[in-house]
């Protein structure tokens, strides 16, 4: 492996596991749909920043970016509240204005410079590391790498410090405003973490795979954990190897390694979705099933056990009666009597079913 | 001798939705150490109010005050309890976690709770029964469960003043007496309790303390005074025709349950 791939490697890793942090507050906030639209009108501060200091090297473009990334956020906001627009209708309206705005402004005065759509939306991986990031004469790496390091020290370090108050406002805004948390303040610093941490990733991968990189890490680890933190962890480990896996990806089926990162997130998800112990489908089917057959089980035993001792109970504790008591296909009503039979619940003697000892507990308990 | 102040005095209070007056000109003195009860048909203002006070919405104009100053100097005697319904409780968090949220306040800005935040807020869950539950996932929860959970979370925000917002919404009978019971104990502490509430029936059984509001205070003050059938009148309009039977001796009444 050269020293070039291996920092490809290390760019997408660091990328996923920045956009992953600020991601999982997203999501849990519902506002998923809002890093789509901050991950594309960034680029309208990062025009306003170029056309304002002259050159795409400068922070102004990052403090442009967070800025536009706010302004997004604020306008959607108050499109909502007029009431005449919906809240996914005001993102619609809000992001492509501002973002075809920042086209425009791009074509007219910055016809010459490296930033077109296209790399807006793909980015470009693969030329990363030839744009070193050089201080007096030292080399300190790709450029983007070492931005994006910065910014995935600055996203561990302000969300853990703020940790507790994201937590309380994402959870109870309610409440976090009764106790004096500024749940307006903390929304508008996540906003800011955004837009920061999307001008930077991309620049280096696009704006689809910022959303991508944002939304599927969360919300995969969304569906295996019940623990914030632990939820944190899973997001960025997901995003990190995503990252990796989707360089190589790219390389065995020579594509751009952008789409090859969310494609392999998108593969992560999809066995989570399938396969994850509590809340995939799976699991999810499994205990549908169980919970039928549970069911027929015990109003199996509640109508042995309402008949027993009665003088009709020769006559509805037998397997013909179940087809008509219960409207049970006659083969559904064998196969319920012969789960209960297989637990030792039931025995029967000539098509007549009576509880065992344990059956006959386990129907009082259920009976109320 | 000084007159203790109010726990929570209201001046004027009026709140609109473009121009829908929500809550118009509302005046409410609450004395310290009674349990009150604020009922009223729906879309009275009832959650508005409570709202309005606690600063979480802006009135349009009217004064507050908790124990004598403005509220937000206030906060850490405040204690909340938003309506169940109001939060995500698929949120990935334990309830135990849930519970230190009250403390959050308490500890301020940046600073995390401790270990002795922790054994305050398992106190508070096995003071409402559920310090079995300490480490499970909230989602798993009950509604009643899921209300326990929140008075303890008010509990350990150790509060002279607690605003509730149905507390007793959706809870089994069980959890309404263990609930009850915990207000008493806040009252018999000196601490003062307002719930919004929506049994008219358990009224006089539950509180000392009621304000009947639909947009403007129809009255407020002790239950046997205020609680009668022509104050539910006015509150409710034609529709206390069924709820109110005058009861003979007190002229407390005991109406059948609001639904």
């Amino acid at each position: 492996m050269s020293i070039e791939q291996f920092e490809i490697q290390l760019i997408a890793a660091v990328v996923a596991a920045a956009c992953a942090l600020p991601g999982v507050f997203l999501v849990l906030r519902r506002m998923a749909m809002i890093s789509d639209a901050i991950s594309h009108t960034v680029l309208l501060g990062i025009v306003g920043g170029f056309l304002i200091a002259g050159d795409l090297d400068n922070p102004l473009l990052i403090v442009g970016a967070a800025f536009v990334g706010v302004l997004t956020v604020v306008l959607v906001e108050v499109l909502n509240k007029t009431r005449l627009v919906k809240q996914d209708a005001a993102i619609g309206l809000v992001f492509p204005a501002l973002f075809s705005l920042a086209v425009i402004l791009i074509s007219i005065y910055a016809r010459n410079v490296h930033l077109d759509e296209h790399t807006v939306f793909q980015g470009d991986l693969l030329f990363a590391p030839f744009d070193r990031f050089v201080i007096g004469g030292v080399d300190l790496g790709p450029r983007t790498l070492v931005i994006m390091s910065v910014i995935l020290l600055l996203n561990i370090s302000l969300i853990s410090l703020f940790f507790k108050e994201l937590k309380l406002t994402t959870f109870d805004p309610g409440l976090a405003a009764a106790l004096g948390f500024a749940p307006a303040a903390i929304n508008y610093g996540l906003v800011t973490l955004v837009s920061v941490t999307a001008v930077g990733a991309f620049d280096a991968v696009g704006s689809i795979l910022v959303v991508a990189l944002m939304i599927i890490p969360a919300t995969t680890a969304y569906l295996l954990t019940d623990n914030l933190k632990l939820m944190m962890g899973l997001a960025v480990l997901f995003g990190a190897v995503s990252g990796v896996g989707g360089y190589w990806f790219a390389r065995l089926i020579d594509t751009n390694i952008s789409a090859a990162i969310v494609a392999v997130l998108g593969m992560v998800f999809t066995l989570t979705f399938i396969f994850a112990p509590e809340r995939g489908m799976v699991s999810l089917a499994r205990r549908r099933k169980r919970q039928k057959w549970e069911f027929a089980r015990d109003m199996l035993l509640v109508h042995l056990l309402n008949h027993k001792g009665e003088p009709d109970e020769d006559y509805e504790n037998r397997i013909h009666n179940l087809v008509e008591h219960f409207r049970w296909e006659p083969d559904f009503a064998e196969k319920v009597v012969r789960y209960c039979e297989n637990y030792g619940l039931i025995v029967r003697r000539n098509a007549h079913l009576y509880l065992t000892g344990e059956g006959l507990a386990l129907a009082e308990n259920k009976e109320i | 001798m000084n007159t203790p102040p109010l726990a929570l005095q209201v001046t004027d209070l009026t709140l609109a939705y473009a121009e829908k007056p929500v809550l118009w000109d509302i005046d409410l003195d609450v004395p310290s150490g009674v349990l009150m009860a604020i009922v009223g048909p729906n879309g009275a203002g009832k959650t508005t109010l409570i709202k309005s006070v606690l600063g979480l919405l802006k009135p349009a104009a009217g004064r507050v005050s908790i124990y004598g100053k403005a509220v937000d100097t206030q906060r850490h005697r405040i204690g909340y309890v938003p309506q169940r319904g109001s939060v995500d409780w698929d949120f990935p968090t334990s309830v135990l976690d849930v519970v230190m949220m009250g403390r959050y306040g308490k500890l301020g800005w940046l600073k995390r709770p401790r270990k002795e935040d922790r054994d305050l807020a398992l106190a508070a869950l096995k003071k409402v029964e559920m310090d079995n539950y300490a480490a499970r996932q909230i989602s798993q929860l009950s509604g009643g469960q899921q209300q326990r959970v929140f008075l303890a979370r008010a509990l350990v925000q150790d509060a002279d003043i607690y605003f509730m917002d149905e507390p007793f919404q959706g809870v089994d009978a069980v959890t309404e007496r263990a609930i009850i019971q915990i207000l008493r104990d806040l009252r018999e502490s000196g601490k003062t309790v307002i719930a919004v509430h929506h049994d008219l029936q358990t009224v006089p059984e539950y509180f000392d303390w009621v304000m009947l509001l639909n947009v403007k205070r129809i009255a407020s003050g002790p239950v046997t005074d205020v609680f009668t059938d022509k104050n539910l009148r006015r509150a409710y309009g034609g529709r206390v025709g069924f709820l109110a039977q005058q009861s003979h001796e007190t002229g407390e009444l005991t109406p059948p349950t609001n639904t």
